[in-house]
């Protein structure tokens, strides 16, 4: 709890991600294209959680999420947690949840869906009692959240 | 006027779809109106269907309506790249309706969401069908005098088999119990197993096909194998006249039993079977037509109480 508390004193203004499972770390890093930041990031891998037993942390100095992008992020991981700093302080600390709906955040795998063939946003609705799928509002394909390819952003 | 497109029969509660069903039934009565007259509706059919586009025209003529639209893409703008959009849009100028046959799976939902008029989806790739749909469930109604209880048995393909699909989305509403008669290779697809399961509808699989298997049927929905669908061909040549419906497996058939086929049929139903008094795939055919009124004329926002009073019908 120290440590942690001394990750998150040492940036002015920016964003903390915690409770990243470890295996989805680099994954998370890739479609938040750290590396193409100039501001300070600073990444913990495998530390000790008691939920997650190793879990990793990305601290981004002013970096702040638009919702489409917290979107794409519940899409490969739920239940982050999502830390808002401002001035020193966490001015808002949330969890990073799938919303029932996602829309031009993931493509469809059928390659005859109407959105692979016409300049049109992909419409997607959590499927299942698990919620670990996707439904596609216009083929009604159903996609494996851990299958899913994102829509590539600009930029 | 509210926009009432037709979409998926997975959107009609059991109210509707039996609503639609009484409507279809005072179009079998009169078949001749002009309730339409004045309209434009046009048919769209981005992938050719002589079947389907034939009897949606003459339902929208039969009411009184004209008709607009194309029979095959080659002719319009849809291969020079023009999006679907953009030839809807079009269209919504000129057209009141628009009944729609695409090759892409959504295309009709995707029409729905920007066309100014109801779009009536006649067919989006391999999804849905549902005037098909709702011509089988008039067919059934009409020969079993209720949707309720009944034992319906699909045969052939029904790993690609979008009608079959779309019959037990339609069904579940009226406490079916369904047997899947199939090739390994073009079994039920486990996520409509997983469907049937979701709502308590029960099902029994057989890979045999015979006089003892269809004994318990009360409709016998058959479809078409193809050879195409086979990666094995070696498989193909083994099964492909085992789903053949033969005249002498009738002889346990339930008497109220009803073969039903989408049509065309290739090798499926011996031609000897057609004058059984089981056969009832031509007559089904002849219901598409007055099912398809019924769909034109809801998806226009006319009500069943105006077609009962309807003071338009020729004689
Ligand atoms: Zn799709």
């Amino acid at each position: 709890m120290k440590e942690k508390q001394l990750m998150v004193a040492a940036i002015e203004n920016g964003t903390v991600i915690d409770h990243i499972p470890s295996e989805k770390l680099f994954a998370v890093v890739n479609l938040l294209h750290l590396d193409r930041m100039t501001s300070a990031v600073t990444i913990g891998y495998n530390l000790e959680s008691q939920e997650l037993g190793k879990k990793s942390i990305i601290k981004m100095a002013d970096k702040f999420f638009t919702n489409e992008e917290l979107n794409q992020l519940a899409v490969i991981c739920p239940n982050l947690t999502l830390c808002i700093i401002r001035d020193y302080e966490i001015v808002e600390k949330r969890m990073v949840t799938l919303p029932d709906e996602l829309k031009g955040i993931v493509h469809c795998a059928n390659p005859k869906c109407i959105t692979n063939n016409e300049p049109m946003q992909t419409h997607f609705h959590v499927h299942g009692p698990d919620r670990r799928a996707l439904k596609c509002h216009y083929c009604n394909t159903i996609i494996d959240l851990e299958k899913v390819k994102l829509v590539e952003k600009k930029g | 006027m509210e926009k009432r497109s037709l979409v998926t029969i997975a959107d009609h509660s059991r109210e509707k779809i039996e609503y639609l069903i009484q409507m279809a039934q005072e179009f079998e009565k009169h078949p001749n109106r002009r309730l339409l007259e004045g309209k434009v509706v046009a048919t769209l059919f981005f992938e050719p269907s002589t079947r389907t586009r034939l009897s949606f025209e003459t339902a929208a003529n039969r009411l009184g309506a004209r008709v607009i639209g194309f029979a095959d893409p080659k002719v319009t703008s849809g291969t020079k790249g023009e999006t679907l959009k953009d030839t809807i849009m079009m269209v919504s100028n000129y057209a009141d309706i628009i009944v729609m046959r695409h090759y892409l799976e959504g295309a009709a939902r995707y029409a729905s969401e920007i066309a100014p008029v109801p779009i009536v989806n006649a067919g989006d790739g391999a999804n849905q069908h549902p005037s098909q749909t709702m011509l089988d469930l008039y067919s059934i109604y009409k020969t079993q005098g209720r949707l309720d209880d009944l034992d319906i048995f699909l045969v052939g393909d029904l790993k690609y088999g979008r009608t079959v699909h779309s019959m037990l989305n339609a069904m579940h509403h009226f406490n079916p119990t369904f047997h899947f008669i199939a090739p390994e290779e073009l079994a039920m697809p486990e996520i409509y197993k997983q469907f049937c399961r979701d709502h308590s509808i029960r099902y029994v699989e057989h890979t045999d096909f015979n006089a003892d298997v269809i004994s318990g049927a009360d409709i016998l929905y058959m479809t078409r194998v193809q050879r195409e669908r086979f990666t094995d061909l070696m498989e193909y040549e083994r099964v492909k006249d085992r789903y053949l419906l033969k005249l002498d497996m009738l002889s346990k058939a339930r008497p109220n039993m009803k073969i039903l086929h989408p049509l065309p049929r290739v090798n499926e139903i011996e031609y000897s079977i057609d004058e059984n008094p089981h056969a009832y795939y031509f007559e089904q055919a002849r219901n598409g037509l007055y099912a398809r009124q019924a769909l034109l004329c809801d998806a226009l926002g006319i009500t069943l109480d105006e077609i009962r009073n309807d003071k338009t019908i020729i004689e």
